[in-house]
């Protein structure tokens, strides 16, 4: 199969550059001008469009095994396609929790038979995220896991962080893990500020997210371990990081698009200009860690700019209906994020001018390949041919109906977006492409 | 007249005009109450059902007496907090009420925004009876009754709001109610009991009752749970009244005639001391004939809405 894309503009991580581009048995085969069309069973002219590197999410749940009804492998993966991308980590928290090679070979051959995109494990980092034992990582790796991680809860115990990071490193794996002091949270709902005070709601305070933070970064730099911290959420977390990292500390960090897009006000349904408004206490809104505020949103995109914060990772949380249609302190937490993450992030970073397209795609495709160590996120002959082709300039209101995730929880609904993919290639085969007619302007 | 809402969810939001309908429409039903025969056709062939998360045996009492002296068919439902995580969920259970011709739904919940998730899924009027550590907005309307009845107005008032902040519906109502109609309001307590940027939302805040208490026109103490002494909100019983307590002594700082208010029920010499509760300047007995009354308008109301 081969596959010729023309005239689009490719992103590369020294810019933006006119060329056509062919796909072939899976690998770029070549990158240049006027390529030949012989014996090209697909071309696509994708003048005024941008062809990057398949977007790569270090952090996200497939739920399965054990919550099929809030998503698999099969669904979860076209969803990843739909919002462009070609490589997924998928988090441990299953049931049975991916604690033993037997689940992530289980999780692995699932997406060899059913999934469309390239399916990468975390494996846990204690048996049952239970924070006690530490899991068998040595033959986790084996089995095929990127990394470490308790992620949906802390690892609490301090002592027991330090082995795990300790651990982790002998087998070269980065350990993530989910900062959040549950003591400090309480029954805290959501950031705990003005909004939590008028809305009556208890809150979660910055600090319990923080102090783990900082915690995580000392005993990381005590192991000269790499510890990835997963979704940072607030301004002091990312000034946290920074400082370790000028300390020379293995650090690495991810934000996700709701943190650059959202805030707490959202949960008052006051969720800014140009939008429909959510209801108030509308659980789509509910995430953990919590929405912040728009001046922690500002100190984000500060910290993405100046690499303090290395990646934009979804933390794709997808949920059933019956999960969120229910009281707010109730609702399950988390968004399903794969479908609008390009969006929302062009819509935060590029819209106003905060990065430019390759800088924003750098972030979701070269360096969260570089933290996990995986193949792909360039375009350069002989890289896989995950490939996916951007229309920058096109303006789509989100439609949950669209999605081909099970998840239908966004707060993004109906709310209009900049940036959409036209179509994902995972190793030459196309496994998404917009419906011509859905193509509206 | 009648509301242009379906549901009373909270106060935050309310108009200066309905809220003022409300109070004026309880003026009348108090004539109603005080005289010998308490019934009026007002409600008739209505049904208003009180739906209990949680126990309170004043208030559901309250709107079932309001619902009956009005000729309304009134039933409850309680549900144990449990049964919450358990059993059928709040929109299922709301559904299910609403296809039992109700027409109004009185919901009192642990959680947060309950009454919102409701009122979303049904077609019945649905009054919030506190939610969490939201709202309790029929207090407010309560309180600011009895604040007009007492004082003339609510506008240009001086009201002190004493006690555990953070987790009260009350404190919360009054707030959006009281500055809506005109009145200054100042929260005071100990720094564990008041939630953040609270004074972001119009009010002052002050850590020191004398504060708060000095040249108030109305002074109201906020319930107590004993319980937060072991989650290490305040330390000690007899420190909390001594410092944040309501005595005569701090009374005798706020203006002449000044109103004593608190919505029960009282942890006597924890919150308040019996002398100020008793005494001649405490309307607490007067809040309860009037929640009464005031519960009467909003049901009326409410249900002219629904036509
Ligand atoms: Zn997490």
């Amino acid at each position: 199969m081969k596959t010729l894309i023309k005239n689009g503009t490719l992103v590369t991580p020294e810019g933006l550059r006119k060329d056509d581009i062919l796909l072939s048995e899976g690998k770029i085969e070549k990158i240049g001008k006027d390529i030949a069309d012989g014996g090209v069973e697909e071309v696509f002219d994708a003048s005024e469009l941008l062809v990057s590197p398949g977007l790569i999410d270090l952090h996200c749940h497939l739920r399965e095994p054990g919550y099929e009804y809030k998503e698999n492998i099969a669904s979860g993966t076209r969803a990843a396609a739909h919002g462009g991308f070609t490589s997924v980590c998928c988090m441990a928290n299953t049931k049975p929790v991916n604690d033993t090679a037997a689940v992530t070979e289980f999780i692995l051959s699932k997406a060899r038979r059913e999934g469309v995109v390239r399916v990468y494990p975390l494996g846990a980092a204690t048996k049952g995220l239970k924070g006690a034992e530490l899991s068998e990582m040595g033959e986790l790796k084996e089995a095929g896991v990127v990394a470490i991680s308790d992620d949906g809860k802390s690892v609490v115990n301090a002592g027991r962080m330090r082995l795990v990071l300790c651990y982790a490193k002998h087998f070269g794996l980065p350990v993530v893990n989910h900062p959040e002091d549950p003591d400090l949270v309480g029954d805290g709902v959501m950031n705990e500020g003005y909004w939590s005070t008028v809305l009556g709601m208890p809150g979660a305070t910055r600090v319990a997210e923080e102090s783990i933070i900082a915690r995580d970064c000392m005993l990381a730099e005590l192991e000269g371990a790499h510890l990835h911290v997963a979704h940072v959420s607030t301004a002091g977390g990312a000034e946290i990081v920074r400082q370790f990292k000028k300390r020379g500390a293995r650090i690495t960090a991810e934000t996700t698009p709701h943190y650059l897009y959202a805030s707490d006000a959202w949960v008052a349904g006051s969720s800014g200009e140009a939008a429909p408004d959510l209801d108030v206490y509308d659980t789509s809104t509910r995430v953990n860690p919590p929405l912040r505020t728009e001046a922690d949103s500002a100190a984000l995109i500060e910290a993405l700019k100046d690499g303090t914060i290395d990646c934009i990772a979804t933390d794709h949380a997808p949920h059933h209906l019956d999960d969120k249609n229910v009281e707010f302190a109730q609702a399950a937490s988390g968004i399903s994020g794969f479908e609008t993450a390009l969006g929302v992030s062009w819509t935060a970073l590029v819209l106003p001018g905060h990065m430019t397209p390759e800088q924003l795609l750098q972030k979701m495709t070269r360096d969260p390949a570089k933290i996990f160590s995986l193949p792909g996120g360039v375009l350069e002959v002989g890289q896989p041919a995950d490939v996916i082709l951007i229309d920058p300039r096109a303006e789509w209101v989100v439609d949950v109906a669209d999605f081909l995730s099970k998840g239908k929880n966004c707060p993004f609904r109906g709310r209009k977006l900049t940036g959409k993919v036209l179509a994902t290639w995972v190793g030459g085969n196309c496994v998404y492409k917009q419906k011509e007619n859905a193509q509206e302007r | 007249m009648a509301l242009s809402r379906k549901d009373l969810l909270g106060l935050r939001g309310v108009s200066a005009a309905e809220i003022a309908e409300i109070l004026n429409t309880a003026d009348l039903m108090k004539v109603i109450l005080s005289s010998n025969s308490k019934k009026t056709p007002h409600l008739q062939g209505r049904t208003i059902l009180t739906v209990f998360y949680e126990n309170s045996t004043r208030t559901r009492l309250s709107f079932e007496l309001a619902s009956k002296y009005m000729g309304a068919v009134a039933a409850n439902m309680s549900a144990s907090g449990s049964s919450v995580a358990k059993g059928e969920s709040l929109v299922d259970t709301a559904r299910t009420l609403d296809r039992m011709a109700s027409d109004v739904l009185i919901l009192r919940h642990p959680m947060t925004g309950a009454p919102n998730l409701m009122a979303k899924h049904v077609r019945a009027s649905v009054i919030n009876a506190g939610d969490g550590t939201n709202e309790h907005p029929t207090q407010a309307l309560l309180d600011m009754f009895t604040m007009k009845e007492k004082l003339g107005g609510i506008s240009g008032l001086n009201v002190a709001i004493v006690g555990d902040v953070s987790h009260s519906r009350v404190a919360r109502s009054n707030l959006w109610g009281l500055t809506t109609m005109g009145a200054k309001v100042t929260f005071a307590g100990p720094p564990t009991f008041l939630p953040p940027e609270l004074a972001a939302a119009g009010c002052r805040v002050t850590e020191c009752v004398d504060d708060a208490v000095r040249e108030a026109d109305v002074v109201m103490g906020l319930r107590i749970q004993l319980e937060r002494q072991e989650k290490g909100l305040f330390p000690s019983v007899r420190e909390y009244h001594k410092l944040f307590g309501l005595t005569p002594e701090r009374m005798a700082l706020a203006k002449k005639g000044a109103l004593v208010m608190h919505p029960g029920p009282m942890n006597r010499g924890v919150e308040i001391s019996s002398i100020l509760a008793d005494g001649d300047q405490s309307v607490i007995d007067e809040q309860v004939t009037n929640g009464v009354a005031v519960r009467m308008a909003l049901l009326f109301l409410l249900t002219r809405h629904n036509g």
